[in-house]
């Protein structure tokens, strides 16, 4: 077999190339110009609105934003030190939960419904609530003389709220991996633990890494919510900054922050997500 | 002595009795052919020894153990026997070495060195050398069957456990793995396999055993050459037809 000789399309084929070619350009020239025509028209219909000039001034002022960047920079660390924290936590938890779940046997019945009854509770209770329950009722109990960080109480409450979901997402995981290959891993004589740790959950990761970093993405904004706590973060010096200068620029200046943090995570999870499916269509035109 | 001994083995799925009574011994060095129409009870037969099925009345020995005793450690008991199965079963996050290595390493404690070295070894025997670091979905289906046999095998086992291992094939890929399990006999492994391989069976097996509804019909090296029973021999009829 020569794959260096040249071989000479046919006719037809060349006609076809030509054709596809024709209308590669036209759907491209459709395409940006139907574009264009949309954002003028949204373009228009703001701007034209009897409040826009005012909104203009107290949203988008660049003066004020230049000015509340660094504040609400400086504050945005606050969020990104409990992102951190409430990440490595939910992760280790939610996995603990989902392995607790998968335990057989009348024994683990008091674990599991335990389990079971956490996940209902959590996923169902707003993460404001929350937070108000464990920023002000944990220092209540006053275990401890000091004070409790802020940022400890807002990893407690996220880590709460998140583990519950995110264990849903390892326990659809754990289910959607054939039961043969648990049967294949205890004829080797495996123990549940092992199976579980070096068959099931390698391949659960694989089936549920999109669901999991769309939860990190969601997990990036809802860490704006510990501003309720009293702790000085992004939302919160944001809302100093729009007090003393009695313009609304400095929210969006936060706003842009959050938006620019999760940006990566939601272009990765795009990317993860199609190469996954290219792979199971196997390179088909669909 | 007998590797595995089986005594009025009983098993039903509800309503269903499925084993009826099954005696079966099997010696050192035997391979044994269970044959017998779609839910004759071949599979369970074989799940029962691996202990994936519980079994609801009889005796199941394992060399010298009472395997179907309930304190008996049954991930010890897996570990003696080696199983391949119709579909492979192979892990897909795995690379073909450390598919069969896993365990060696999780189970009997072997150092990773001896686990690879052994996993070499193995993969040479079967002609699959240079798939070591290839994951099992870049392989034929002859191929995976071939590496979960060689899994079944890497630590040993007392006893190896074949459940319609080429039923999931194409055609012109049986021969590949049908030679594998000759090579095994000739080794001198003890071989329980369920097969509708007829020529494979009266080629390899020492004695085949006739299933029919759940109970031993008919058994011996002569069950495929001279049927003596009727169930035998218009089951066997429709093979050669």
């Amino acid at each position: 077999m020569s794959s260096t000789e040249a071989r000479q399309p046919s006719a037809i084929e060349l006609g076809r190339r030509a054709f596809r070619r024709r209308q590669g350009i036209r759907s491209v020239i459709i395409s940006a110009a139907s574009t264009i025509v949309f954002a003028i028209v949204v373009w228009l219909t703001v701007v034209n609105t009897p409040g826009w000039r005012r909104v203009q001034l107290s949203f988008f002022d660049p003066g004020t934003f230049i000015t509340a960047l660094p504040e609400v920079a400086s504050g945005f660390l606050v969020n990104l030190r409990v992102l951190l924290y409430s990440v490595v936590a939910v992760f280790v938890v939610s996995l603990l939960l989902a392995t607790l779940r998968t335990l057989r046997g009348p024994i683990f019945f008091p674990v599991r419904a335990l389990v079971a009854g956490y996940t209902d509770l959590f996923r169902g209770m707003p993460l404001i609530i929350v937070l108000y329950l464990v920023g002000f009722g944990i220092p209540g109990l006053r275990i401890t003389t000091d004070r409790i960080p802020l940022e400890l109480l807002g990893t407690i409450a996220l880590t709460l709220t998140y583990s519950a979901y995110v264990s849903e997402v390892w326990r659809a995981g754990i289910e959607a991996v054939h039961p043969s290959q648990t049967l294949a891993a205890r004829s080797l004589g495996l123990s549940h633990g092992k199976t579980l740790r070096l068959v099931v959950l390698p391949q659960a990761l694989r089936k549920v890494t999109p669901a999991l970093m769309n939860d990190f993405v969601s997990m990036q904004k809802d860490v704006g919510l510990i501003s309720v706590l009293g702790a000085v973060d992004a939302v919160r010096r944001a809302q100093i900054e729009a007090s003393t200068t009695a313009n609304f620029t400095p929210y969006v200046v936060a706003g842009v922050l959050f938006v620019l943090l999760a940006l990566p995570m939601i272009r990765l999870t795009d990317w993860y997500t199609a190469r996954l499916r290219s792979r199971e269509q196997i390179g088909a035109i669909l | 002595m007998s590797v595995v001994r089986l005594e009025g083995v009983y098993k039903s799925f509800g309503d269903s009795a499925v084993l009826r009574g099954i005696d079966l011994t099997v010696e050192e060095h035997e391979v044994v052919a269970l044959i017998g129409a779609s839910g004759s009870g071949k599979s369970t037969l074989l799940r029962t020894i691996n202990l994936l099925e519980r079994i609801d009345d009889g005796q199941i020995w394992l060399h010298d153990d009472d395997i179907s005793d309930p304190r008996v450690k049954v991930d010890a008991v897996r570990a003696r026997i080696g199983v391949v199965f119709q579909q492979f079963n192979l892990f897909p996050h795995l690379t073909v070495l450390q598919n069969i290595t896993l365990a060696a390493r999780a189970v009997h404690g072997t150092s990773k060195p001896d686990a690879t070295a052994r996993g070499r070894a193995l993969l040479d025997r079967i002609g699959l050398a240079d798939f070591a670091g290839t994951y099992p979905d870049r392989l034929s289906g002859g191929q995976q069957q071939r590496v979960a046999i060689a899994r079944a095998i890497a630590t040993n086992p007392e006893l190896l456990l074949l459940d319609e291992i080429t039923s999931a094939l194409d055609p012109e890929l049986v021969g590949e793995v049908l030679d594998l399990v000759r090579e095994l006999k000739a080794e001198g492994t003890t071989i329980v396999m369920a097969t509708h391989e007829m020529s494979f069976a009266r080629d390899v097996a020492d004695r085949v055993v006739f299933l029919d509804a759940g109970v031993i019909a008919e058994s011996g090296p002569h069950v495929l050459s001279a049927p003596q029973t009727a169930r035998a021999q218009a089951f066997l009829a429709r093979f050669n037809a």
